[in-house]
């Protein structure tokens, strides 16, 4: 077998662990704004797809190729994904692919999938870490017409197949799939690898791909916020009290002798 | 054009019975029915559905469709899209709801990508735009520090909702009500995907979903033991379950059957007892509906005591056996 050929569609969005306070939306333009602080990443399903195709690489071999769609994307952000040990990184970079929905996305990252041409399994996060959709991966696989196995926990190819534990509500089951198929990833399956000195040295050196929307045979009206099938209509945070009560005690142990005790007053217990 | 109406629920079944997902559906879809003068209705899929459609109808649905074959016994993507996408087209509803659990998450995206609309997932609200006639879908998004409001134009307005975000109407069994059968052929070579095993990883007592108190663990409990000790201990005096956040499951501690959150279940206990979890939103996403949420955290900064009605700072290995140790002579008295 001459190795897997692989695509891994990652998206940079702003880090999602950043406290919650800092989240504000601008009721004028609603948008979400950030202060500089909080830093663009890889979303961490993303994450979690790139290791799910960096561990078939390790075994049997490959090549893998990162899709990125987005604007100003910011490169040693996206070129984790080279150091790690992506082979080649290609981003749909243009400011009409911005403000787009799970449709357009999706609609673009096969169209740039086709473009690639030759593929085994196409890996996506689960979902995108900035708006939770959980659309695109099986999107992708619609609009290709090749089957998707979603929430891998672990993933591995074999004689032109895939093997893929997929989580189910109370387990999992094995699935499998021949080639071409689309998987989308899941936490469960491990973190992603540090990437090593000299994987960070050959990424430093290589430079990513930019498609156009004509490079991959789209009009500006087909991508973006102009090919979007859902409107924003309202971006807004609902107004939370703040409503803690903080139970104290001279150790931590009578702290928690006091909750008890505040928790039946209170006729909660 | 066709002409789009109604609304259709997608109902999900289990030994006989609807999960409370789909009457929560039905419950949120009689109303968009209401607002909108047309018809709810419900779509069933199984080996043999039982008593189920009338189940439907006593939760408030005017028909339901019901295609049983054998295989569809159990839920399998290739075999359910094409009923479902051949249901869709035949019926053109205005709107589809299905529920955000594991079938949804599977079969809405492919639908809504097969038919050519949108579709917005995890909605926890839905109303009708009284001038527009357009389905108002809610959403947490940014792990749930922020709420985006959808519209589509495009016909059906597909949606999935959180569980335990809707009410079911109060179940009135002399409500009448249509039952149609459908026939599809199910073309078998179109599936793709071969389930080889099926595991199920037991979780010994009360589901998670139904417990009435939930002690969840964190990170922050550093390995798998406590969770059988000292979050085990506590529970057990409270006749409750034990849960975790994300970490917890991601190191291979406990299953993913005890997941709570954004990514796992949703749940609205009595009371949710967070243990050495920071409170995330992702997290919160899962267990915000609980009536009382008490946090134990080491850290007084941690986002957790924002979300906490009650709240202890100090080490849970110090905290929590004597918390448990005072409920357990306070519900002895
Ligand atoms: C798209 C997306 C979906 C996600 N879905 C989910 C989801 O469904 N569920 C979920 O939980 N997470 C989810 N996450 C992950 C989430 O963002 C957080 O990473 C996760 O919830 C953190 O878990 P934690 O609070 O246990 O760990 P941490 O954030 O590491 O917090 C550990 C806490 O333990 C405390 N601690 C440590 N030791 C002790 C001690 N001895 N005694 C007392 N306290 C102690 C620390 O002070 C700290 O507050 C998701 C993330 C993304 C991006
Ligand atoms: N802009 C993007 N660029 C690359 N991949 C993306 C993009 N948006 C979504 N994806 C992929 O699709 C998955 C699901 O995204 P979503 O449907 O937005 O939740 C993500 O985890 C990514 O793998």
């Amino acid at each position: 077998m001459p190795g897997v050929n692989m695509i891994v569609c990652c998206k940079q969005v702003p880090d999602p662990e950043a406290p919650p306070v800092v989240f504000k939306v601008d009721p004028a333009t609603n948008k979400m704004t950030l202060p500089p602080e909080v830093k663009p990443v890889i979303g961490q399903y993303d994450e979690f797809a790139m290791e799910a195709a960096l561990r078939i690489k390790d075994k049997a071999g490959g090549k893998i190729t990162i899709l990125s769609l987005g604007n100003k994307l910011a490169r040693d952000v996206v070129k984790k994904t080279l150091a790690v040990g992506g082979d080649e990184l290609i981003l749909l970079e243009d400011e009409t692919f911005e403000e787009g929905d799970s449709w357009s996305t999706a609609h673009a990252l096969a169209m740039a999938i086709k473009k690639t041409g030759e593929y085994d399994l196409i890996f996506c996060g689960r979902q995108s870490s900035d708006w939770d959709a959980g659309q695109v991966g099986l999107g992708i696989a619609e609009i290709l017409g090749i089957p998707a196995v979603p929430l891998a926990r672990r993933v591995e190819a074999v004689d032109g197949k895939v093997r893929v534990e997929r989580v189910i509500p109370d387990g999992y089951e094995i699935v499998e799939v021949g080639f071409p198929a689309l998987i989308t990833v899941t936490s469960e399956l491990g973190s992603l690898r540090y990437a090593a000195l000299k994987g960070i040295m050959a990424a430093a050196k290589k430079q990513p791909i930019v498609w156009k929307p004509s490079d991959i045979g789209l009009e500006p009206s087909q991508v973006g916020a102009a090919g979007r099938r859902t409107k924003l209509a309202k971006l807004f945070q609902p107004v939370k009290e703040a409503k803690g009560e903080i139970i104290e005690g001279e150790t931590p142990a009578e702290a928690g002798t006091n909750l008890a005790i505040r928790l039946r007053e209170a006729k909660i217990i | 054009m066709a002409e789009y109406k109604g609304v259709i629920v997608y109902g999900e079944l289990i030994n006989g019975k609807l999960l409370s997902i789909t009457t929560e559906l039905l419950g949120g879809g009689r109303n968009l029915a209401t607002a909108l003068k047309e018809d709810l209705s419900c779509v069933l899929l199984a080996d043999t559905v039982g008593e189920t459609p009338k189940e439907a109808i006593a939760f408030g649905t005017d028909k339901v469709y019901i295609v049983e074959d054998p295989s569809l016994k159990e839920y399998q993507a290739d075999t359910y899209i094409q009923v479902v996408e051949k249901l869709a087209k035949e019926i053109s509803p205005r709107i589809i709801l299905m529920g955000q659990t594991s079938i949804g998450r599977d079969l809405a995206p492919r639908l809504a990508f097969r038919l050519g609309t949108g579709l917005s997932t995890d909605c926890v609200d839905l109303s009708i735009d009284s001038e527009t006639k357009l389905l108002l879908q809610t959403k947490p998004v940014y792990g749930g520090n922020a709420q985006a409001i959808f519209t589509c134009e495009s016909m059906p307005q597909i949606a999935t909702v959180r569980p335990k975000t809707m009410s079911p109407i109060e179940r009135d069994n002399s409500r009448k009500g249509e039952v149609i059968p459908i026939k599809v052929e199910i073309d078998m070579s179109t599936i793709r995907t071969k389930v080889i095993e099926k595991v199920k990883e037991e979780v010994a007592g009360i589901k998670l979903e139904d417990a009435p108190t939930i002690v969840s663990g964190g990170r922050g409990i550093g390995g798998p033991e406590p969770f059988k000790t000292t979050l085990k201990e506590l529970a057990d005096v409270l006749h409750g379950a034990v849960g975790a956040s994300r970490p917890p499951v991601d190191n291979g501690w406990i299953p993913e059957a005890m997941h709570v959150g954004l990514t796992g279940k949703i749940v609205a206990p009595d009371i949710y007892i967070a243990i050495a979890i920071s409170g995330a939103s992702q997290h919160i996403a899962g267990c915000s509906g609980s009536k009382t949420i008490i946090a134990i955290n080491k850290d007084p900064e941690a986002n957790i005591f924002k979300e906490a009605n009650f709240g202890v700072v100090g080490r849970y290995e110090e905290v929590v056996p004597a918390f448990t140790k005072k409920l357990k002579e306070l519900l002895a008295e």
